[in-house]
């Protein structure tokens, strides 16, 4: 009997080396400017090339700017140019800032089909735990992990173990797989799957969609996780048929039918169980400093001191002086200065509708910034053509082009000190956003919602005040 | 790589769990495209906070770093790596460690010790105490030693041996150049890009 991370782990096994690692080949492998260039340069210094250019694709996504276009000089253009030079001299495709295809890796990797079921997928890259989302095994790994995969088209790790998490009911209006992902980590904390693939599962898992279900396997990594996956199903294939690198033809049918047997065995064991019944959740928002710390938008802000743990109770205090908080604040009641819609979490076209949908023929409250990002060209072009842009600009969003942007704020985009954001993003790490920055994770609807007011604000709050 | 069989020297501790890799060091003093010059970045924005160990005087030339649970979670930068070991530290000491930190480490030569709670609690309380304190990390016995207190280390045989060794991972992977051209062979034909 067998998990589906089994299944996945024993047909991509090329060596057993008996000492606690397997050696796994990898089917597809991502890049980006910000973790490859040292792993080029050790390729050229040990003389090696890239063992399959043909299973391996970059993009520009976590220094390009979102405004305007690349400079000339200054370090994103050195990034940027690193990375074009070593796509030429290996042989790699590269999508390039300001190209059709060009986008944040785990928005394009499914776009364009190369997230199937079955795959093991890499990318220096934490989130790409992502691609999950459709039954393959996907992981982030280090700048010398990508030196390794592109030299061998292999990797060894020590085999996670299993664990099934499962979403029970049906999700309730205006809850989101981003606040079913917060509500995980605030009850397993975020080391809480640490040695552990996450395989979600459930009704309301199958009722997603497919953007949900890759908002769902983004966030996996904030619970400490390896990776996170859902077996592939109708909605999986649906998604993929069509797409540039998907099989097509008489490969599409037998691929599709090789699917099938992607599912853990019904009688499979998992070191860890999890459940959660979704027909209570209410949407969530963060609080302090780690996706952990997380409390239902119609909270207040803990008291630390009512925390047994000591470690815990540390990081609180720590978490809302940073944040500059007092316990027993109502959530409702925390005023933003910036909204952020992107992110490989929640920059996809659904996203961008959800919230497009409440802020249409409104505008946002004055004082507040809000800054809307699409996570690839495409969903940015898939937004234009639905007249998406035109909402945001008339409710007084910046409409931007498509990368990480305050994700990460490694470009111009970043929160200044003291300043508080309502971010569709992942992380709520001091200094995530910028130096001093503080953030407030949500779903793209709390965001929408947030921005009308300049208050923290769940979307089902909107209609009372309207 | 170079072979690591014991290491000794002081250490420092930050109490602190889920030190996540950006606090290790800040998105945007990740943007280079060596693998140095990263340690004055090293825990930049802690090390202004008035307190904070790492940096502080008392700690000089501590070789051996220990933290709360979670250390090195979050992103997957291998920067945050590179800046511990530039900055001086050859092993970190914890009871868990992020997942892809722990690999970034192994590959770059940085030792994750992971040892448990209690007794890097007890070992914290020994360097805090007297910053002269000697620690030794040894990977042929998998033990860590630090005033007085003795605790096993756990890794992999496979780890133990690159550390003992000193292998590129590289090198060890192409040892098995038959079966990867095997399984390419019966499993992965060439993709042509659309
Ligand atoms: S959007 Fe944020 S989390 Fe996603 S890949 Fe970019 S920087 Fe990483």
């Amino acid at each position: 009997m067998s998990t589906l991370l089994d299944k996945i782990w024993d047909a991509h096994t090329v060596h057993r080396s008996g000492g606690g690692t397997d050696l796994l080949y990898v089917d597809f492998h991502l890049l980006h400017e910000g973790s490859s260039p040292q792993a080029f340069e050790g390729l050229r210094l040990a003389g090696r090339r890239v063992r399959r250019p043909d299973l391996t694709l970059a993009t520009e996504d976590h220094v390009v700017p979102t405004r305007g276009l690349l400079g000339r000089t200054g370090v994103a253009a050195t990034m940027v140019d690193a990375l074009r030079r070593n796509c030429e001299e290996f042989g790699v495709a590269l999508h390039r800032s300001g190209t059709a295809g060009q986008g944040i890796v785990h928005v394009i990797g499914p776009e364009l089909g190369i997230s199937q079921p079955g795959r093991i997928i890499l990318c220096g890259d934490s989130h790409t735990s992502t691609h999950g989302a459709f039954g393959a095994l996907a992981f982030g790994i280090g700048t010398s992990q990508v030196e390794h995969v592109l030299a061998t088209q292999t990797a060894a790790f020590a085999k996670p173990k299993a664990m099934a998490v499962t979403l029970h009911g049906e999700l309730p209006a205006g809850v989101s797989a981003k606040d079913v992902a917060l509500a995980m980590i605030g009850r397993i904390g975020t080391g809480g799957a640490q040695g552990h693939v996450i395989e979600y599962r459930g009704a309301a898992v199958e009722a997603m969609s497919m953007e949900s279900r890759l908002t769902l396997c983004n966030m996996s990594i904030e619970a400490g996780a390896k990776a996170g996956m859902i077996a592939p199903d109708a909605v999986t294939a649906e998604y993929l048929r069509g797409r540039p690198y998907a099989p097509a033809g008489r490969a599409w049918d037998e691929a599709v039918a090789s699917w099938a047997a992607l599912r853990s065995d019904d009688e499979a064991e998992f070191d860890r169980r999890v459940d959660i019944d979704v027909t209570t959740l209410s949407p969530f928002v963060s609080w302090g400093t780690n996706p952990s710390q997380v409390v239902e938008l119609s909270g207040v802000v803990p008291d630390p001191s009512a925390d047994p743990d000591p470690a815990l109770r540390d990081a609180a205090e720590r978490a809302l002086t940073y944040m500059d908080l007092a316990p027993g604040t109502p959530m409702r009641e925390i005023p933003v200065d910036v909204v952020f819609l992107g992110s490989c979490t929640n920059g996809r076209i659904e996203d961008l509708r959800a919230a497009a949908g409440l802020l249409d023929g409104h505008r946002i409250a004055s004082g507040v910034r809000m800054l809307v990002v699409p996570g690839s060209a495409a969903v940015k072009k898939a937004a234009e053509s639905e007249g998406l842009d035109e909402v945001f600009r008339s409710a007084g969003a910046e409409w931007r082009t498509a990368g990480c942007s305050l994700c990460v704020a490694m470009n111009d985009d970043s929160l200044a000190a003291g300043e508080r954001c309502a971010s569709t993003s992942n992380r709520n790490f001091e200094g995530r956003q910028g130096r001093g920055g503080r953030t407030h994770l949500v779903s793209p609807t709390t965001a929408a919602a947030t921005a009308l007011t300049g208050r923290l604000t769940a979307p089902s709050d909107l209609g009372a005040l309207r | 790589m170079k072979p690591i069989r014991t290491i000794t020297g002081r250490g420092v501790a930050i109490r602190r769990t889920s030190v996540d890799t950006d606090q290790i060091i800040a998105a945007r003093h990740c943007l280079r495209t060596t693998r140095t010059g990263f340690a004055e970045h090293l825990f930049a924005t802690w090390r202004a906070e008035p307190g904070f160990p790492v940096g502080d005087p008392a700690h000089d030339g501590a070789t051996i770093l220990f933290a709360g649970a979670d250390f090195g979670s979050g992103s997957s930068r291998e920067h945050a790596v590179w800046a511990l070991q530039d900055y001086g530290f050859t092993v970190v000491v914890a009871s868990r460690f992020g997942d892809i930190f722990a690999d970034n480490a192994v590959r770059s030569g940085l030792v994750p010790a992971v040892v448990e709670d209690s007794a890097v609690g007890a070992m914290m309380d020994a360097v805090d105490a007297d910053p002269a304190t000697e620690v030794t990390v040894d990977l042929v016995a998998l033990t860590i030693r630090a005033g007085g207190v003795e605790a096993p280390v756990r890794m992999s045989a496979d780890t133990r041996q690159r550390f003992l060794d000193g292998h590129d991972g590289i090198d060890v992977t192409l040892r098995h150049e038959a079966a990867i051209r095997a399984f390419e062979l019966a499993h992965v034909p060439i993709v042509k890009a659309p």
